[in-house]
C-alpha cells in the first residue's frame, strides 16, 4: 500500500506486535447498503478470495493488505442490522467475532442514518471488541446537511476511532488502516463504554452475570455480562450453548426465565424490546449534541427516481425492459469474443492433433484433442456471455434497483403466496442457482424460504445457456434464435410460478409472512466494484471448467472410448459405421443405450443420455459431452465436421426443443443438490427437489415431443 | 388486526389507514417479538417520525423515516400503530 513504505514513527505497541505476530485479522461489519463492499474493495484492492464460513454456505470474502509493516487480513462479514439469533446472516457475523477473535472489528456506518447504524456498533461494544468506526459516504451526509462533531462523538463512545471516509473515491482509506493498526497494537486505548439499560434491567444483568461467573471458563465469549444480557433477550443460540457447555445449565436457564418474567411484569413489555429501546436511548444521547441536521428533510433524488421506477403503471414495463436489455446484451455482445475463443480452441485442437501423424489412433491424442480441448473448449466458449450476464446482475444489485424490482413484483408474488423479497433470489438465479439459494436467507419465513429454494432451479441459470445456444445455433435461422431463447426463459419462470403456487397451497401452506425490506438510495455502481465482482464470477467459471468440467470430460471421454470393439467385428463396416459401432460398444454407449427405452419417448438417443448424465456434475458438461461424442472418431482434425452440422444431421428441431425443455426444468446439478441440502437442513428437501423437477421435466419433454410428433413437426 | 398488544395509546391508528404524504409518529408494532426486534434494528422503533411515501391501497407500502425508505407488506403496515401528526401539506419533519 502507498503508505507502507513511508517511514513512520512506530508507536510503542507497534514494535511489540511486529516482533510477535505480523498478521491482524480484521472483521468488516456494517448495515446492508452502508457501502461496506466499497470500503472492502478500497482496503484490499483485488487481493481477495471467496470462500465459505464453516458449516454454512454464506459466502466469506477475505482480502489482504499490508500497512506499516502489519499484514491485515480483512474478512467481509455479511451485512446486518443487528446481532440477534433470528437471521442466519446475523448469527454468522456474531459467531465469527466471538469464535475467531478478530484483532479489530471495523464497523461501517452510513452517515445519513447514523442512529440506526450505531445500533449495530453498540452491540459490538457490548461484546467488548476492539472497534474502529468508519463514517462512510461522509460527503453525501454533508451534502444532505448533516454536521458531525466526530471528536465529541468518539469520546462519548469510549474513545473509539471514528474515521470519515468516502469509499467509492478512496478517501480516508489510509486513515482507516492507521486506526486498525493503532487499535490492534494497543497504541489507541479504548475505554469500555458503560451502556445502561435502566436500573431494572441492569440489576437483572448483574444477578445473572453473578450466576454465570462460576461458568465463565466455559462461556464463549468469556463475558458473563454479555451472556446475561443475551439471556434476557431470550437469545435462542445462547440458550443452546449454555445447555451444551454449562454444568449448571438448568439453574442458569431457570434464573434467566425468572428474570425475564419479572422484567416483563414490571416493564410491561418483552425485555428484548426494552433493551433495544435502551440501546437507542444511549445512541440518541450520544448523537444529541454531536450530530446536527441543518437542512429540513426533503424529497431526495432517489425519491424522484422512485416516482418513475416504482410507478404503479410504469414500474412493470420498465422492469421487463431492463430484463430484456440484460439478456439482449448477454447474447449479442458476447458473439464476437465467443467467435475468437472458439477459433482459438479449434486452432489448439489442430495444433495438438498435428503432433501425431495423420490418421493416428493414439489414445493420448484422442484424450487431448477430443476429451480435453473439445470438452473444455465447448464450455469456455461461453465465458463472455456469462461475464456479461453476471456484470449486468451486479449492476442491478449495486445500483439499488433489485430492491425496487422486489417492490414492483410484490403484488404479483402475493398471488402465488410469496412476497416481493423472494423475487431477488429468482433474478440472481438467472446467473447461478447456488448464490440464489444463498440469497433466500433474507426471507424470515421458513415456508417461504423453502418454497423459493425449491423453485429456484427453474430460473434458467447461466450454465444452461450453452445448451440453448448450441441447439438454437444449429437448428434455427438467425431470426428465430432470439425468440426460442426467450421462450426457454419465460417457460422456466412460468413453471417456477406455477410450482410455487402449488407448493404454497399444498406442502408449504401458510399465510404470507410479514414483508419488510429497505429501499437503499440509488447509487452509481463503481467501476472497480463491478469489475471485481464480475472477475470473481468469471474466475469461478474458468476454475469450474478447469476442475470439475475437465475431470468429468476426461471421465466421459474414457467412458465413451472404452472398451473398444475387436477390430475384426467392425472390419466389414464403412468408416462411419465403424465409428458408430465403437461408440455404442463403449461403457457410455451401453449405459446410454440402456436408458433409451426410458428416454426414447422424449426423442433422446443414447448420446443425449450420456450427456444428460454428465450434466448432473455441471450443466455445461452437456455441451462438452455432445462435443466429445461427435468428435471422437474424427482422426483428421482439419476435416472434422463442425458440431452444428453433426447435430443437424442427427436430430430434428423438435428433438432439440425437447432436450432444451428437459435441461431447463429437470436434473438440478450436483452443487444445487448439495447447497439445497445444507441450506434446508435436510436431505429430504434436496431429494424432493431433484426428483420433483426431474419428473416434471420428463413429463414436459414427453408432452412436447409426442404432441409435436403427432402434429407432424418431427421433420421440422 | 385485532391484536394491539400493549399499544393502548389513545389516538393510535394503523399506518395502513394513512394517505400518501401523511406524517405520523410510530407508537408500536402489534407483532411478534422477532418482528419487532427486526423493525427496531432497521430503525423503526417507538417515537420515530415517519411519512407515508406510497400507499396504493393494495400491494406493498413505502414509508420514509429520515433518510430511510422502507417497504412493508400490507399486512405489516396494518400492524404498525401510529399517531398522525400532520397531513400531506404540513409538518414533513422527520
Amino acid at each position: 500500500m502507498a503508505d507502507a513504505s513511508k517511514p513512520a514513527a512506530p508507536a510503542p505497541g507497534e514494535t511489540r506486535l511486529a516482533r510477535n505476530s505480523q498478521t491482524v485479522t480484521v472483521a468488516l461489519a456494517g448495515n446492508p447498503n452502508s457501502g461496506k463492499t466499497t470500503i472492502f474493495n478500497a482496503l484490499t484492492g483485488s487481493r481477495q478470495h471467496v470462500g465459505n464460513y464453516p458449516g454454512v454456505t454464506v459466502e466469506k470474502k477475505v482480502g489482504v493488505c499490508r500497512h506499516r509493516g502489519v499484514r491485515l487480513e480483512i474478512v467481509d462479514l455479511p451485512g446486518t442490522y443487528s446481532l440477534t439469533a433470528y437471521a442466519t446472516d446475523e448469527l454468522v457475523a456474531r459467531e465469527f467475532v466471538i469464535d475467531e477473535h478478530p484483532g479489530v472489528v471495523v464497523d461501517i456506518l452510513d452517515g445519513s442514518n447514523l442512529e440506526r447504524n450505531l445500533f449495530l456498533a453498540v452491540q459490538f461494544m457490548e461484546l467488548g471488541l476492539p472497534l474502529v468506526l468508519v463514517l462512510n459516504m461522509s460527503d453525501l451526509a454533508s451534502a444532505r446537511g448533516y454536521v458531525f462533531d466526530l471528536e465529541q462523538l468518539s469520546a462519548l463512545l469510549g474513545g473509539v476511532p471514528l474515521i470519515p471516509a468516502v469509499g467509492n473515491r478512496g478517501q480516508g482509506i489510509d486513515k482507516i488502516r492507521d486506526a486498525i493498526v493503532a487499535v490492534a497494537t494497543g497504541a489507541r486505548h479504548l475505554r469500555p463504554v458503560p451502556i445502561t439499560y435502566g436500573p431494572e434491567i441492569d440489576k437483572e444483568v448483574d444477578k445473572l452475570a453473578a450466576v454465570l461467573e462460576t461458568e465463565a471458563e466455559r462461556l464463549a465469549p468469556r463475558q458473563p455480562r454479555w451472556v446475561a444480557l443475551k439471556l434476557l433477550e431470550n437469545d435462542r443460540r445462547i440458550r443452546e450453548r449454555i445447555e451444551q457447555v454449562c454444568e449448571s445449565a438448568a439453574a442458569v436457564l431457570a434464573a434467566a426465565d425468572e428474570a425475564i418474567a419479572h422484567l416483563r411484569r414490571i416493564l410491561g413489555d418483552e425485555p428484548e424490546i426494552v433493551i433495544a429501546d435502551r440501546r437507542y436511548g444511549f445512541i440518541s444521547g450520544a448523537c444529541q449534541e454531536t450530530v446536527r441536521s441543518t437542512v429540513e428533510a426533503r424529497h431526495t433524488r432517489s425519491d424522484q427516481i422512485d416516482a418513475v421506477i416504482t410507478h404503479p403503471v410504469l414500474g412493470l414495463p420498465i422492469f421487463l425492459g431492463l430484463l430484456y436489455l440484460v439478456f439482449w446484451g448477454t447474447f449479442s455482445l458476447g458473439e464476437y469474443p465467443m467467435a475468437a475463443i472458439d477459433y482459438a480452441f479449434q486452432w489448439l485442437g489442430q495444433a495438438v492433433g498435428g503432433l501425431w501423424a495423420a490418421g493416428s489412433d493414439s489414445a493420448l491424442r484422442s484424450l487431448l484433442v477430443h476429451g480435453v480441448i473439445r470438452g473444455v473448449g465447448a464450455v469456455i466458449v461461453f465465458l463472455p456471455n456469462i461475464l456479461i450476464l453476471f456484470l449486468a446482475i451486479a449492476v442491478l444489485e449495486d445500483s439499488g434497483y433489485m430492491a425496487r424490482a422486489a417492490f414492483i413484483m410484490d403484488r404479483w408474488m402475493h398471488k402465488i403466496g410469496l412476497h416481493g423479497q423472494s423475487f431477488i433470489p429468482m433474478v440472481i438465479g438467472f446467473g447461478c442457482t447456488i448464490p440464489a439459494i444463498m440469497a433466500t436467507r433474507v426471507l424470515a419465513s421458513r415456508r417461504d424460504r423453502l418454497t423459493t429454494m425449491l423453485i429456484l432451479p427453474l430460473m434458467s441459470c447461466s450454465a444452461r445457456l450453452p445448451i440453448y445456444m448450441m441447439f438454437t445455433a444449429a437448428f434455427f435461422i438467425e431470426k428465430w434464435r432470439g425468440p426460442v431463447l426467450w421462450t426457454m426463459y419465460v417457460v422456466g419462470a412460468a413453471v417456477a410460478v406455477l410450482a410455487a403456487k402449488l407448493l404454497k397451497s399444498t406442502l408449504l401452506r401458510g399465510e404470507a409472512e410479514p414483508f419488510v425490506m429497505e429501499l437503499p438510495p440509488y447509487r452509481t455502481p463503481t467501476v472497480k466494484g463491478t469489475l471485481i465482482h464480475t472477475w470473481q464470477r468469471g474466475w469461478m467459471y474458468v476454475r469450474k471448467a478447469g476442475t470439475i468440467i475437465l475431470g468429468v470430460s476426461i471421465l466421459l471421454w474414457a467412458l465413451t472410448s472404452y472398451p473398444k470393439p475387436h477390430p475384426r467385428e467392425t472390419e466389414d463396416l464403412a468408416a462411419e459405421g465403424r465409428q458408430a459401432a465403437a461408440l455404442e460398444y463403449s461403457v457410455a454407449g451401453r449405459v446410454g443405450k440402456a436408458f433409451e427405452p426410458v428416454t426414447r419417448p422424449l426423442g433422446f438417443d443414447w448420446r443425449v443420455n450420456t450427456a444428460m448424465m454428465g450434466a448432473f456434475a455441471a450443466k455445461e458438461v452437456f455441451v462438452a459431452q455432445m462435443s466429445i461424442v461427435y468428435s471422437l472418431g474424427d482422426t483428421d482434425e482439419a476435416e472434422a465436421q463442425p458440431l452444428q452440422t453433426a447435430l443437424r444431421s442427427n436430430y430434428t428441431p423438435l428433438q432439440a426443443i425437447a432436450i432444451m425443455i428437459f435441461s431447463l426444468l429437470g436434473f438440478p446439478c450436483m452443487a444445487t443438490v448439495a447447497v439445497m441440502w445444507t441450506e434446508s437442513g435436510s436431505w429430504k428437501w434436496a431429494l424432493l427437489q431433484w426428483t420433483g423437477l426431474t419428473g416434471l421435466a420428463y413429463l414436459a419433454a414427453l408432452l412436447v415431443y409426442q404432441i409435436g410428433s403427432a402434429l407432424g413437426l418431427a421433420g421440422g | 388486526m385485532t391484536r394491539f398488544g400493549h399499544a393502548g395509546q389513545p389516538g393510535a391508528v394503523s399506518l395502513a389507514s394513512l394517505p400518501d404524504g401523511a406524517s405520523a409518529q410510530l407508537v408500536t408494532v402489534a407483532g411478534g417479538v422477532g418482528l419487532r426486534s427486526r423493525l427496531a434494528a432497521m430503525g423503526l422503533r417507538a417515537g420515530v417520525a415517519i411519512r407515508v411515501v406510497h400507499n396504493g391501497g393494495r400491494g406493498p407500502f413505502v414509508l420514509a423515516a429520515g433518510e430511510l425508505r422502507i417497504v412493508l407488506g400490507r399486512g405489516m403496515a396494518r400492524k404498525v400503530m401510529v399517531v398522525p401528526s400532520g397531513g400531506p401539506d404540513h409538518g414533513r419533519r422527520e
